[in-house]
């Protein structure tokens, strides 16, 4: 441990600077050169002009600290959002946005998980949708146009092809716009597990265990009001979502039995999704993992009762 | 008598500024910390959470970290090698361009010009900015070296030059991109490969910024201010060679259970376990340099500060190698532990360094003893409980979180809705700020000694004319 390298500044810094080197090469530098830290998924498309002017706002405001967007294939986290993410969905991704923190939930697995008006609505007051939520409101990004020939010039640096017409047409759009049309492409290129609902087999109808049952029905208000109220309304009377209170189920008249609602509870809607014959046009989550079975049964029991009030009046 | 003069101003110059962009960084962090509990502090477009946190992280780590290294590193590398700066002017110039940087790069953050890549936010004009800083550094520290007046290389002097080439590749490999504009740019590196080569600089900036600068001054300020020898030199060689080694190898512990191949996340994992040994080595220097008169405790304030600043550097680099594991990652990664984490070692082992390595220089500049032991005393308990509070209570809150995220029902379902985990961090993210204040308060109690005792020594050295 003596020697003169104690002695010698410059031959100390070089020592120095390959010892720093020998885990950079071997964990950083040669993994790079290499395939496995280049994948990249077939149904991956580059971002287009509008999503990627809402990608550099979702980087401006540093959604990121709160967001991550990597789901990590651990059980519970898989029902949270879904797939597990997956090497080959970031290539186009300069850089990452994995995030380090969820203060907010992850967004992996958020493209295409609610209609587009959802997101709208969201940004501008996220505490209409969840009362006690800490995310600050994005409204402001209303309005505020966005500037063609500064996309083409960040579609020109990233190498990302681009038509004429879709870069004039970004003179309509506003930054929410362009931030809406990010979120809804997270995540897009790993494919959705199908809904079960679109593939399983009619089975009998199987009768709602709680049907009639005060408590339930007590009990499914309140879920109501926390996991269904955003998007069907208050009263249910409609809004992002159709109207549950009428006597048409998805947009068809004529009632179906109790199974058909607890389906679509369980499943969500995929777009061209068949249930009882009627086609859905999607954008409604799956609660199956966010609900246990008597909960999903309450909720029913709790439509159910609203629309015999709603029939009485 | 030496026959030269220290260039002390220049010194001066950079922990005053240190000092004053750690306030800017302190009253951001304290206005996010409320940020996470009552979102109407949110003020867009400027001053909303996703914008003023890397502020907070930027202004502390550049502004408060890399200040107080640029000077307190000018002041140790002149005493070491007993001369002045081999280019004093340039020292100065190093100074103000620092500053002018840091206030760009608060307006640019403010701005949201941010690269997405955490502690390497900053736009590639001020990039350029920071390695101009750092090249000015680097020519006046090995310059320094080169022309030395004493021949043995001091241990301090070994963990600045570790620094100085460190820092100069990491920040320029993770910094590489395409500008599209004046104000923005694409990152070189997609994807998952971009995620390793950000971890790989993310840690390592931990590694290089907040650690070996910091052991520099440790090594060399407790002997000065206890005037008890460093207990081993052959333990701080090995120590040394293996924590520069050693540290290169961990980034991937950030990217557990992501898409990153798993073999690099496991060398990651196992280099970072092995960590432990060479960050003890300097702890258990530390505590053996001052066993040899545990009075010290009592009697000289400053040894308190380097004492149970190394404990906590102590603590954290035990806490860091546990969170890497697989099975604790799965519980607390992205969850509040880890700023709980991260504030142990910010407000406990660098801050309470640093400020005992300022309360060593300002009086030995102006030639004069500290305003008040006293204030200095108050300080270190405010600071101490402050960050104690933060500590506890994020740990508290991560262990809640990542628990209420995998728990289930007895039919397999997830018990607990996002929306229902959040709010039970409320109270806890309350009390965080209350440690925030408390820590606060600490400061101000240290940068009133400060004035205090810049204000003496100038009374004195006016007087003496």
């Amino acid at each position: 441990m003596t020697g003169g390298i104690y002695k010698k500044p410059v031959l100390f810094a070089i020592v120095a600077t390959v010892v720093i080197l020998i885990g950079t090469m071997v964990t950083m530098f040669i993994p790079m050169l290499t395939s496995q830290m280049h994948p990249r998924l077939e149904d991956l498309k580059p971002f287009t002009a509008i999503q990627l002017a809402g990608r550099d706002i979702y980087q401006r405001e540093g959604c990121n600290n709160c967001h991550t967007q990597t789901v990590r294939p651990l059980k519970t986290e898989v029902m949270r959002y879904g797939e597990y993410s997956k090497a080959g969905e970031f290539a186009y991704d300069r850089p990452f946005l994995w995030g380090s923190k969820r203060t907010g939930p992850d967004l992996a697995r958020v493209g295409g998980k609610y209609p587009d008006a959802w997101h709208y609505r969201h940004f501008e007051n996220p505490q209409a949708f969840f009362a006690e939520s800490n995310m600050p409101a994005y409204g402001w990004l209303k309005g505020k146009k966005l500037s063609p020939s500064d996309m083409e010039s960040h579609m020109k640096a990233i190498g990302f092809t681009y038509s004429v017409e879709e870069i004039s047409a970004l003179s309509e759009k506003d930054e929410l716009d362009a931030l809406v049309s990010y979120v809804q492409i997270i995540g897009a290129s790993v494919k959705k597990k199908p809904a079960p609902a679109a593939v399983i087999e009619e089975k009998e109808h199987v009768t709602n265990p709680f049907a009639g049952d005060l408590k339930a029905i007590e009990s499914g208000e309140k879920l109501y009001a926390a996991n269904c109220a955003f998007c069907h309304g208050p009263n249910a009377k409609g809004d992002i979502g159709p109207d549950l209170t009428d006597d048409e189920f998805l947009y068809v008249k004529g009632d179906v039995s109790d199974d058909d609602y607890f389906e679509i509870i369980n499943n969500g809607t995929a777009p061209g999704m068949v249930e009882e014959g009627r086609t859905a046009k999607g954008g409604m989550p799956s609660f199956k993992d966010s609900l246990d079975r008597n909960e999903r049964w309450s909720l029913v029991a709790y439509i159910r009762a609203i629309q015999v009030k709603g029939a009485q009046k | 008598m030496n026959d030269y003069q220290y260039d002390n101003g220049t010194v001066k110059g950079f922990i005053v500024s240190s000092i004053f962009w750690g306030v800017v960084g302190i009253i951001v962090g304290l206005w996010i910390s409320i940020q996470m509990w009552s979102p109407a502090w949110n003020i867009p477009p400027y001053f909303t959470f996703g914008r003023l946190r890397v502020v907070h992280t930027n202004g502390l780590a550049l502004g408060l970290g890399v200040g107080a290294i640029f000077g307190i590193c000018y002041y140790i590398t002149m005493r070491l090698t007993k001369r002045p700066l081999l280019f004093p002017r340039l020292a100065r110039f190093h100074l103000y361009l620092f500053n002018a940087a840091i206030t760009l790069a608060a307006l640019s953050l403010f701005a949201g010009m941010n690269q997405s890549l955490e502690y390497a936010e900053l736009e590639w004009p001020l990039d350029i900015g920071v390695v101009v800083l750092w090249v000015i550094f680097a020519v006046n520290i090995f310059g320094t070296i080169i022309k030395r007046k004493e021949e043995q290389m001091y241990i301090s002097l070994w963990f600045i030059l570790a620094t100085v080439v460190t820092v100069a590749v990491l920040y320029i490999v993770n910094n590489l991109a395409v500008p599209a504009s004046l104000f923005k740019s694409y990152s070189i590196f997609a994807g998952v490969n971009s995620a390793n080569v950000q971890w790989w600089y993310g840690h390592n900036a931990v590694g290089f910024i907040f650690t070996t600068p910091i052991l520099a001054m440790f090594y060399y300020f407790l002997p000065k201010s206890t005037g008890l020898p460093i207990y081993s030199h052959r333990l701080s060689i090995v120590a040394f060679w293996s924590l520069v080694f050693a540290y290169l190898w961990t980034g991937a512990h950030h990217l557990v259970y992501t898409p990153l191949p798993d073999w690099i996340q496991t060398l990651g994992i196992a280099f970072t376990i092995f960590l432990i040994a060479p960050s003890w080595g300097s702890v258990v220097n530390g505590f053996y340099t001052v066993g040899a008169d545990w009075s010290q405790m009592r009697n000289n304030y400053l040894t308190k500060f380097f004492i149970l600043g190394i404990t906590f550097y102590g603590l954290q680099t035990i806490q860091g190698p546990t969170q890497g594991l697989r099975i604790v990652s799965q519980l607390i990664h992205y969850t509040d532990w880890v700023p709980g984490h991260v504030h142990m070692g910010t407000m406990g082992w660098v801050t309470m360094t640093v400020a005992a390595s300022i309360y060593y220089i300002i009086p030995k500049i102006y030639n004069t003893e500290i305003h008040s032991v006293k204030v200095a005393n108050a300080h270190f308990y405010l600071v101490l409980t402050g960050q104690l509070i933060f500590s506890i209570t994020m740990w508290f809150t991560g262990i809640q979180q990542g628990a209420l995220w995998k728990a289930t029902n007895p039919d397999g379902t997830l018990k607990y809705t996002f929306m229902e985990g959040l709010i039970k961090n409320y109270p806890f993210w309350q009390m965080r700020t209350v440690g925030g204040l408390i820590f606060t308060v600490g400061m101000l109690f240290f940068i009133y000694n400060i004035y205090m005792t810049v204000r003496k020594g100038k009374a004195l050295a006016a007087s003496s004319i």
